[in-house]
């Protein structure tokens, strides 16, 4: 069996798919992904199951070697990639040969970054899915020294490229209703439509906590709601009035007010907008939330159908050379031009 | 912007609340009662048996039950027109329990470390420590729902004078299967993690276990709980025993 080696690793790195749905009424969160989206378009350029499992890297990303010819692919938050010698451009797919070292990071932009990998890392599953869930527990967390299992490739197109949707510094962001968005005041709602949030650098796989400026969130008699059921993409207010954005591995069931509820074509772009990053929220109907909402089997078909040949671009070679002359050495620059 | 219209509903319970574009809540009450748990858990039954096509996943939590559906396959509007059907259908309140579910006894010690808070917490409700525990497991208590972490139940609910408020700073962590108590209701803990809970003992029960492929969780929503208080070196000897010394029956 082919096997992928870690040779260096970010902290809080993981083997994550679309994680385990059905749990909910047990207390167990879907888990998976981070950005769902990156797991699709790894699919896609890879030509293969959503359901096989990358790994999901942080910022800092980290260093792999494999023990066969391997396809890979780079989906997610941009970084700095090189193979060997070679300089990748993100969002595409490529061969990797034993003997070579695939480097990835720092990130340029954006929170999650996921190398994927034909026939997927083929960790033993639990409860129906390889994903971590790194709150509870369940699975590994990468390190050093780790060798994972790959799935068997069944072949498929190398070399593609997709351009990705851009969403990866904050933006807009469309909400809906959620359990408790009916017990704030009229005024609280219309000021939380007009602040700018930003994402605070406290953040992790069960939510990203946001600052602003101005009062607190805050519902009448909010520390006495029952507990209802919490999903990911709701937007829940601490008892200081401080919002979260919750993430995967969020809880099952929460009684702080929440206000909200990302719009699930957005969500990716709430995961992944970096420390620092502007994001306004709006609310929105929900026959304008429908109009732009996809599937994931959809969104899928529509990445598949948009993925390209890669063409190397003469500009980026000829950087690549100069940067070369010049010191053969990385000045923590990415020496390619902007590719999302 | 103006805000969408339907952002203020609000009316009385039962209520149907959408939870964002794919999950709507049917919530039984704004305050936990006996008859709102019984009416979520069976309505919750009632829509898996109806099996609709475009619903994806169903759950409950304290008195509410939440349907996660596809919004393509099944329009909300659809969807809240045949739960609405469904709830007047009949009195979900005066619901039974589900049929055929299970009582577990475990053992449970409430010395020494095992119970760093309970003398605090029978202080609060009122009595001795030694009235505190055989109070504690006089009664089954019923997992009202799951949550928080996987196969952690809320149990209850315990007497009025148990109506215990939460902690103002939070225990950092406790361990799996520590016994926590706030709000008439008692906690053994699935995995360790934090809680304003107070910790009044311990067992050996592991209501979550990912490797089991059968069953990875114990507990299902409606199932008893009943505490059988053991000494700290009999709960020891359990630990090593077939579900740490914990039995079960089929009841209702």
């Amino acid at each position: 069996m082919t096997s992928l080696t870690v040779l260096k690793i970010g902290r809080g790195a993981s083997v994550q798919d679309l994680g385990r749905p059905g749990h909910l009424a047990q207390g167990l969160s879907r888990g998976g992904a981070a950005d769902r989206l990156a797991i699709l378009e790894g699919a896609a350029l890879l030509g293969q199951s959503p359901d096989l499992a990358a790994i999901e890297l942080t910022a800092l990303g980290g260093s792999f070697t494999i023990d066969a010819p391997t396809r890979i692919a780079l989906t997610g938050a941009p970084m700095r990639a090189r193979l060997g010698d070679a300089s990748l451009r993100w969002s595409a797919s490529y061969r990797m040969e034993p003997g070579e070292v695939l480097t990835l990071g720092p990130a340029k932009r954006g929170v999650w970054s996921y190398l994927h990998v034909g026939g997927g890392i083929a960790t033993e599953p639990l409860m129906g899915s390889r994903a971590a869930h790194q709150s509870l527990g369940l699975g590994p967390i990468l390190q050093e020294g780790d060798v994972l299992p790959l799935g068997t490739d069944g072949g498929g197109p190398v070399e593609r490229h997709l351009e990705p949707q851009d969403r990866f510094a904050g933006g807009p962001i469309r909400l809906l209703p959620s359990a408790h968005t009916a017990l704030f005041s009229h005024d609280d709602l219309e000021r939380f439509q007009s602040t700018s949030f930003t994402r605070d650098q406290r953040g992790n796989r069960q939510g990203v906590r946001l600052s602003h400026d101005g009062a607190p969130f805050a519902t009448k008699g909010q520390l006495g709601l029952p507990s209802e059921v919490v999903v990911p993409g709701d937007i829940q207010m601490t008892g200081e009035g401080t919002p979260y954005i919750l993430l995967p591995e969020c809880q099952t069931t929460g009684g702080y007010p929440r206000i909200g509820s990302v719009v699930p074509v957005d969500l990716p772009c709430a995961a992944q907008a970096g420390p620092g990053a502007t994001l306004d929220f709006r609310f929105v109907s929900r026959e304008e939330a429908m109009e732009s909402h996809m599937s994931e089997a959809d969104i899928l078909s529509a990445l598949e159908g948009a993925t390209r040949p890669l063409l190397r671009d003469p500009r980026e070679m000829q950087d690549l050379l100069s940067y070369q002359l010049i010191s053969g050495v990385t000045a923590g620059d990415f020496v390619e031009g902007e590719d999302t | 912007m103006a805000l969408p219209d339907a952002i203020f509903d609000r009316s009385e319970p039962p209520r149907l609340t959408p939870l964002g574009l794919d999950g709507m809540l049917v919530t039984f009450a704004d305050e936990l009662s006996d008859e709102a748990n019984r009416a979520a858990l069976a309505f919750r039954a009632e829509i898996e048996a109806q099996g609709w096509d475009g619903i994806e996943e169903t759950a409950t939590s304290l008195c509410s039950a939440f349907v996660s559906f596809d919004p393509v396959r099944l329009p909300p509007t659809d969807l809240q027109a045949r739960l609405r059907e469904i709830l007047s259908a009949r009195d979900w309140c005066a619901a039974e329990l589900p049929a055929s579910r299970t009582r577990w006894t475990i053992p449970a010690s409430f010395e020494g470390d095992h119970a760093p808070q309970l003398a605090d917490a029978a202080q609060l409700a009122g009595m001795s420590v030694e009235k505190a525990v055989r109070e504690i497991c006089a009664e089954p208590l019923r997992a009202l729902a799951l949550g928080y972490a996987p196969g952690q139940a809320y149990l209850g609910s315990l007497p009025d004078h148990w109506d215990l408020s939460r902690q103002r700073d939070l225990t950092p962590t406790v361990p799996e299967g520590a016994v926590v108590t706030a709000v008439r209701q008692v906690i053994v803990f699935a995995t360790s993690g934090p809680t304003g809970w107070r910790q009044i003992g311990m067992t050996r029960f592991k209501g979550f276990r990912p490797d089991d492929r059968d069953k990875p969780i114990t507990l299902a929503p409606g199932d008893e709980v009943q505490l059988r208080a053991v000494s700290a070196p009999e709960l020891d000897r359990l630990a090593d025993e077939p579900m740490a010394g914990a039995t079960s029956e089929v009841i209702g």
